[in-house]
């Protein structure tokens, strides 16, 4: 602890300021002891114990040992404790019990009477022993004798107060161990009364702070009373108990002043608020100031004097207690809460008066610090002291600006008198700095004095400061010195200097995004720029102002016109007029370089979007850009750019990305139909469709379309196209020209822009092909053109298609557009032969597919090929007739031969069809057309069944066998149509293999014995075959007869066919026949059942069957189809058996 | 009395700063802009040190002649602008980092200037 206060000034106020100790009894002893007493004393270390729950504390003990006399004690009332005597001693040396009773006792008497007098307790009596003297006298007591003579007489029961020294002055152990046991008790005396008086002292204290609400209460006094503990702590070496009294005080001050300006005033409080007259600023550099101790202690000390007096304290204490840095934390509190307080109080203060006070304490405190510390330790703790160069900095601007410093003409006499006033305040300087040239009162003084000298001080400052803050990290509070600085320049027109400090201020407020100060510092960088000439920066400032929402508009407006004034446009509306503003384009990434901080170059670019005359109005403006788009790709929009005059703004990068797409469109044509379906053999509207693209049409440009032999395009007088806009706007229309000729169709069309549709209709006609349809040469069949069999479920409603297809050349292409269009037959046509006996009909069943009625005309049937002998007498009646959607409509032809007929009828037949609705068709329609064949049409044989009831019965009766008789008759001689493998020749006649077979597929027959059989027929007319077999009817009632088939029994040999044995076949297949010939009348394919039935049986039995032919139905005529035989029940009487159970 | 109220984020932006003498506006963000200073020496001379998160206060940052300047103001106060900061970050549609823009923030911070001292 003691050495580094080495370099600390000496401070004489505690070299003289020990505890004081009194001396009594013999003085020559004392002083022939003292050296030894003032140098061991201090040198062990005492624990103290502490009242009031203190720490205890380890403390070296120092004395001011002084002559007794009666008028050191102090008097009843007197506080003082510097001067208090905190321990008596009495010396004495005396071993001759004779002089004791003759001098020492009395003395000592007397000594103790004034302690009693003053009520001192603290009191010892020190008895030397000295060897040598003891021998040279031999009448002597023993040495006890002495001390206990005096412990009887003066110490009652306190025996240790009387102590006995051995030989001081001897280099012995005994002496030494009677220097210690006798140092302890004088250390142990002495904290005992320190405890016991500083007590007390405190007790006092407390007592009369506690008084603090009453009237009469002096904080000054109050002050003067616990600064006297300090000074005892400070003596004691307890610097920290000592800077508690002065913070305890400081403190209660502290809360009188706010208490103040809550309204509680106290009445000492007042005097404080005495205007300031001076300002000299703190002093530090005396341990106390007694100047200021004795303005308190007279309770004459202003506010700032009490401040000063107060904080000069703490800073010595805290000197001492090597806290040079809290020194520097304090102050600036303490500077902030004196101005603080000043204000609160309402003490008035001549302007400028403080900024001195604190300017000059600031320094002080400053310099004070560097006097007790290294240049390192310094600059390692700029941090603590930064503030206080700062605030400094600040208060020598404002008195600078104050008195008229900062301007280019210099103070004006105001400015000078105020000057004078500011100086007188500051007074003499103290006589302990007069001779340091730096002082802080030689500084202001100098700095005040000129323009020159606040400039050169205001610079060092200001300059330090800012290194200071720079050096340790602070650089926002650099700045922040810095933009004041460039004030100061601005006002000495010195924008050149001015610009860096703004210009970095801005950077760090926009790199961290501080809105308001970025506008604050951008105005002061504007003026500071103008004042440069820096165009082109001034205008990039004044137009990011103008845009600046912080500002007024006033403001904005002001900044909008410089940037317009330089443009040279006189403009009076609050718009601006943009000559050009242009965006730049670029279809790939360029190089990705940064722009360069300084001003934005303006890429080149292949495309520029611009726009002229913009006027653009306050806030958010909205242009539009338009542009030709020539090259299809991706344009990105990088740069905008606006220019005013020469002024050009450029935004170096668009963010978020704007591109738009170019692309070429083909031009098209599409055609479709306007309705769900075409339908063939009407006029249809088709609708076409033709998208620009990129080509322009223009007038003369046509669709030529190649004309489809069985399609017409109807060319009516009124087609008219309408074009419309790439957004679907109808845009136009125009008349549509139409020609044609024999092979080509050309459509003029409109002229119309690219990138538009032209639309119109046509109506196209599907001319009725003569269908591929016609009967097979299987009459059952029925005909079904084009139509596919595994649609046979949904044939219904199916229609026969056509399809057409259309080439069209287009204007725009040298290849040609191939269109298909499929229409639909309306009609589906179905054709029957129908017998009775020879006579032959055909009729035709036309049925409508459509969802439309057609009116139908001049049906017509006509036999085509050689069938020329035959004649088609029509049964129909009506000329007009109308068929509805989906439903048929049936035609009936007779036919009539002279001759042999031929053995096929090639029929074609046709219709005249219009739409029911329309009421005039432009044009005339073709006629639907059906053609078909019909086969082996005429009746070969005539088969005739009957029912004979039983003889002797009148009818037939259930249960009774009745005889069937089927007669089969040939009703022509030898045909064509005979020449087959089952005709024989014998006997000048021909005969045919026939079979028949009697089949009853309701079951109201039971055939008894054998329902079939082979026949030989023979070929002539009238030849007639009967045969007889027995039935029973099943039920009563009018039943049909049983069905009597006839089949062509071809023989075995035929090469391709297996062939079966007629009776087992007939056994064991009958069943098979009458499926066969269900498919058969189903319409079914033309194949022989035999083939169908050889696959399976051929093979294992392996023998050569005959093969059986149904006989197509044209050439057999039932004459007995359709008639009943009446059958009445059974007479038998049936019993019903009924059991009940 | 609180006059002037500033939540900064931590790339030392201003996400919300109110002040009640508003003629004194600018001088409030230069000063709560240069408190930052202390904000980040306190901050970094934590360092790693920081361990425990919780404590947020950082005790007086930057005394000035007229205002002193708090990195937060303690406790009651504090605890609410920092629950009522919590709020604002609740709200799904803040996006962290955005200015404030919050009339219950307002309110709050608000009632603090004029209500305590």
């Amino acid at each position: 602890m003691a050495a580094p206060e080495e370099p600390l000034p000496p401070v004489i106020y505690t070299m003289e300021n020990k505890p004081i100790v009194t001396c009594a009894g013999d003085q020559n002893l004392f002083t022939s002891i003292y050296p030894t007493l003032s140098q061991q004393l201090p040198r062990e270390p005492m624990e103290w114990r502490r009242s009031y729950g203190r720490a205890p504390k380890m403390i070296h003990l120092e004395s001011n040992f002084v002559q007794f006399k009666e008028e050191l004690l102090p008097k009843e009332g007197n506080k003082a404790l510097l001067t208090f005597p905190f321990l008596h001693i009495y010396w004495t040396e005396c071993c001759d019990t004779e002089v004791y009773k003759a001098t020492v006792k009395d003395d000592l008497t007397k000594w103790q009477n004034v302690l009693k007098a003053h009520s001192s307790v603290d009191w010892l009596i020190v008895v030397v022993e000295n060897d040598a003297k003891k021998k040279n006298k031999t009448n002597i007591l023993p040495r006890t004798s002495i001390v206990d003579k005096i412990r009887n007489d003066f110490c009652n029961k306190q025996s240790d107060r009387c102590v006995v020294l051995s030989d001081p002055l001897k280099d012995s152990s005994r002496t030494q161990e009677s220097w210690n046991a006798f140092l302890t008790k004088l250390r142990t005396l002495l904290l005992m009364s320190f405890t016991k008086n500083l007590g007390k002292f405190e007790d006092d204290m407390r007592t009369l702070r506690e008084k603090r609400t009453e009237p009469g209460w002096s904080f000054c006094e109050y002050f003067m009373v616990q600064e006297e503990l300090a000074f005892v702590f400070e003596m004691l070496q307890q610097f920290e108990d000592a800077l508690v009294q002065y913070d305890e005080l400081d403190a209660l001050f502290s809360q009188y002043v706010v208490n103040f300006g809550a309204g509680d005033g106290a009445n000492w409080l007042t005097f404080f608020c005495q205007p300031v007259k001076s300002w000299s600023g703190l002093i530090l550099r005396k341990p106390i100031d007694m100047e200021k101790r004795e303005l308190i202690q007279r309770q004459e000390a202003t506010l700032l004097d009490l401040r000063s007096y107060l904080f000069s304290r703490q800073c010595t204490l805290l000197l001492f207690l090597q806290r040079p840095w809290e020194v520097a934390q304090r102050a600036l509190e303490l500077l902030h809460s004196c101005v603080q307080e000043l204000k609160l109080l309402e003490v008035s203060v001549p302007p400028g008066a403080l900024d001195c006070w604190v300017f000059l304490s600031c320094l002080e405190v400053l310099q004070r610090i560097e006097g007790c510390c290294d240049r390192a330790q310094i600059d390692s703790n700029i941090a603590h002291t930064v503030g206080l160069w700062s605030y400094a900095t600040e208060k020598l601007k404002s008195l600078g600006y104050l008195c008229g410093l900062v301007s280019e003409k210099g103070p004006n006499s105001e400015d000078l008198n105020r000057t004078v006033d500011l100086l007188a305040g500051l007074g003499a300087e103290r006589p302990e700095t007069a001779n340091t040239a730096q002082s802080p009162y030689k500084k202001l003084k100098e700095a005040l004095s000129s323009v020159e000298a606040f400039e050169k001080h205001y610079l060092d400052l200001s300059h330090a400061t800012i290194e200071m803050y720079t050096s340790i990290g602070r650089i926002r509070s650099a700045k922040f010195v810095g933009k004041d600085l460039a004030e100061f320049y601005m006002r000495k027109k010195s924008p050149q200097k001015a610009e860096i400090y703004l210009q970095g201020a801005l950077k760090t407020y926009l790199a961290e995004g501080w809105a308001l100060p970025i506008t604050h510092t951008r105005k002061q960088l504007a003026e500071c720029q103008k004042h440069l000439g820096q165009t082109e920066n001034y205008l990039q400032t004044s137009s990011l102002l103008a845009s600046d929402y912080h500002l007024t508009e006033e403001q904005r407006k002001y900044f909008c016109q410089e940037v317009l004034s330089f443009a040279h446009q006189q403009s009076d509306s609050p718009g601006i007029i943009c000559r050009n503003v242009h965006m730049l384009l670029r279809r790939q990434e360029s190089s990705s370089s940064l722009e360069t901080p300084s001003g934005v170059a303006l890429e080149d670019g292949a495309h520029m979007l611009r726009c002229s005359n913009v006027t653009l109005e306050p806030g958010a403006n909205k242009i539009t850009f338009r542009t030709q788009a020539k090259e299809p790709g991706t344009y990105t929009l990088r740069q905008l750019s606006a220019s005013v005059g020469p002024v050009r703004f450029v935004l170096p990068h668009i963010y978020p990305l704007v591109q738009y797409d170019v692309y070429s469109q083909e031009p098209q044509l599409h055609v479709e139909p306007l309705a769900n379906s075409l339908l063939a053999g009407i006029p249809q509207k088709v609708k076409f469709t033709v998208t620009t693209g990129h080509y322009t049409v223009r007038n003369g440009d046509s669709l030529q379309l190649s004309n489809a032999e069985a399609m017409l395009i109807l060319c009516q007088a009124e087609n008219r196209a309408v074009i419309y806009s790439n957004t679907r706007e109808k845009s136009s229309d125009a008349a549509l020209r139409v020609q044609s000729s024999d092979k080509v169709t050309s459509i003029s069309l409109p002229a119309a822009p690219a990138y538009h549709v032209i639309e119109f209709e046509l109506d196209v006609l599907s001319l009725p092909s003569a269908p591929a349809a016609g009967g097979e040469s299987d009459l059952r069949g029925t005909p079904e053109p084009h139509r596919k069999h595994k649609d046979r479920q949904t044939a219904g409603h199916c229609m026969v298609t056509t399809d057409h297809k259309v080439s069209i050349d287009c204007p725009w292409s040298i290849y040609s557009t191939v269109i298909a269009l499929t229409f639909s037959v309306p009609f589906r046509t179905t054709h029957s032969l129908l017998s009775t006996g020879t006579r032959k009909y055909v009729q035709l069943c036309v049925q409508n597919l459509s969802e439309l009625d057609f009116q139908l005309s001049d049906s017509n049937l006509v036999a085509t090929g050689d069938s020329t002998d035959l004649q088609l007498i029509p049964l129909n009646t009506e000329s007009q007739q109308c068929i509805c959607s989906k439903q048929p409509v049936f035609f009936v032809w007779e036919l009539r031969w002279t001759r042999e007929p031929p053995p096929a009828l090639h029929g074609q037949f046709s219709i005249g069809f219009s739409p029911a609705s329309e009421e005039q068709l432009s044009v005339s329609l073709k006629p639907y057309t059906y053609e078909f064949q019909v086969e082996n049409y005429f009746t070969l044989y005539n088969v005739k069944a009957e029912i004979f009831p039983p003889s002797g019965m009148q009818h037939c009766r259930t249960g009774l066998l009745c005889s069937l008789e089927v007669s089969i008759t040939r009703l022509s001689d030898l045909l064509e149509v005979d020449k087959d493998e089952a005709l024989m020749e014998s006997d000048q006649c021909f005969l045919t293999k026939l079979m028949y077979e009697v089949v009853d597929n309701s079951s109201n027959w039971a055939v008894c014995g054998k329902s079939c059989g082979a026949i030989s027929m023979p070929v002539a007319a009238r030849a007639t075959h009967r045969v007889r077999m027995d039935v029973m009817p099943l039920f009563a009632g009018h039943l049909p007869l049983p069905d009597v088939r006839l089949f062509k029994y071809l023989p075995h040999h035929s090469a391709h066919s297996s062939q079966l044995d007629a009776d087992s076949w007939i056994e064991n297949d009958s069943l098979s026949v009458d499926r066969h010939g269900d498919e058969q009348s189903d319409g079914g394919s033309g194949r022989s059942r035999g083939s169908v039935h050889s696959a399976s049986s051929a093979e294992h039995k392996g023998l050569p069957m005959p093969r059986l032919q149904a006989l197509p139905t044209g050439q057999v005529f039932n004459s007995s189809a359709g008639m009943q035989v009446l059958v009445l029940p059974s007479q038998d009487n049936h019993v019903l058996e009924v059991s009940v159970t | 009395m609180a006059v002037c109220i500033a939540v900064i984020a931590k790339e030392n932006y201003p996400l919300y700063i109110r002040s009640t003498p508003t003629e004194n506006e600018l001088k409030f963000h230069y000063m709560v802009h240069t408190s930052l200073d202390v904000v980040d020496e306190k901050i970094s001379a934590m360092g790693k040190a920081l361990v425990d998160q919780r404590e947020l206060y950082l005790g007086l940052l930057y005394p000035t002649e007229d205002y002193k300047v708090y990195p937060s103001v303690p406790s009651r106060m504090f605890r609410k602008l920092h629950n009522s900061y919590t709020d604002v970050m609740c709200n799904p549609f803040y996006n962290p980092g955005d200015r404030i823009q919050s009339r219950a923030f307002d309110n709050m911070v608000m009632s603090m200037m004029i209500q305590v001292c």
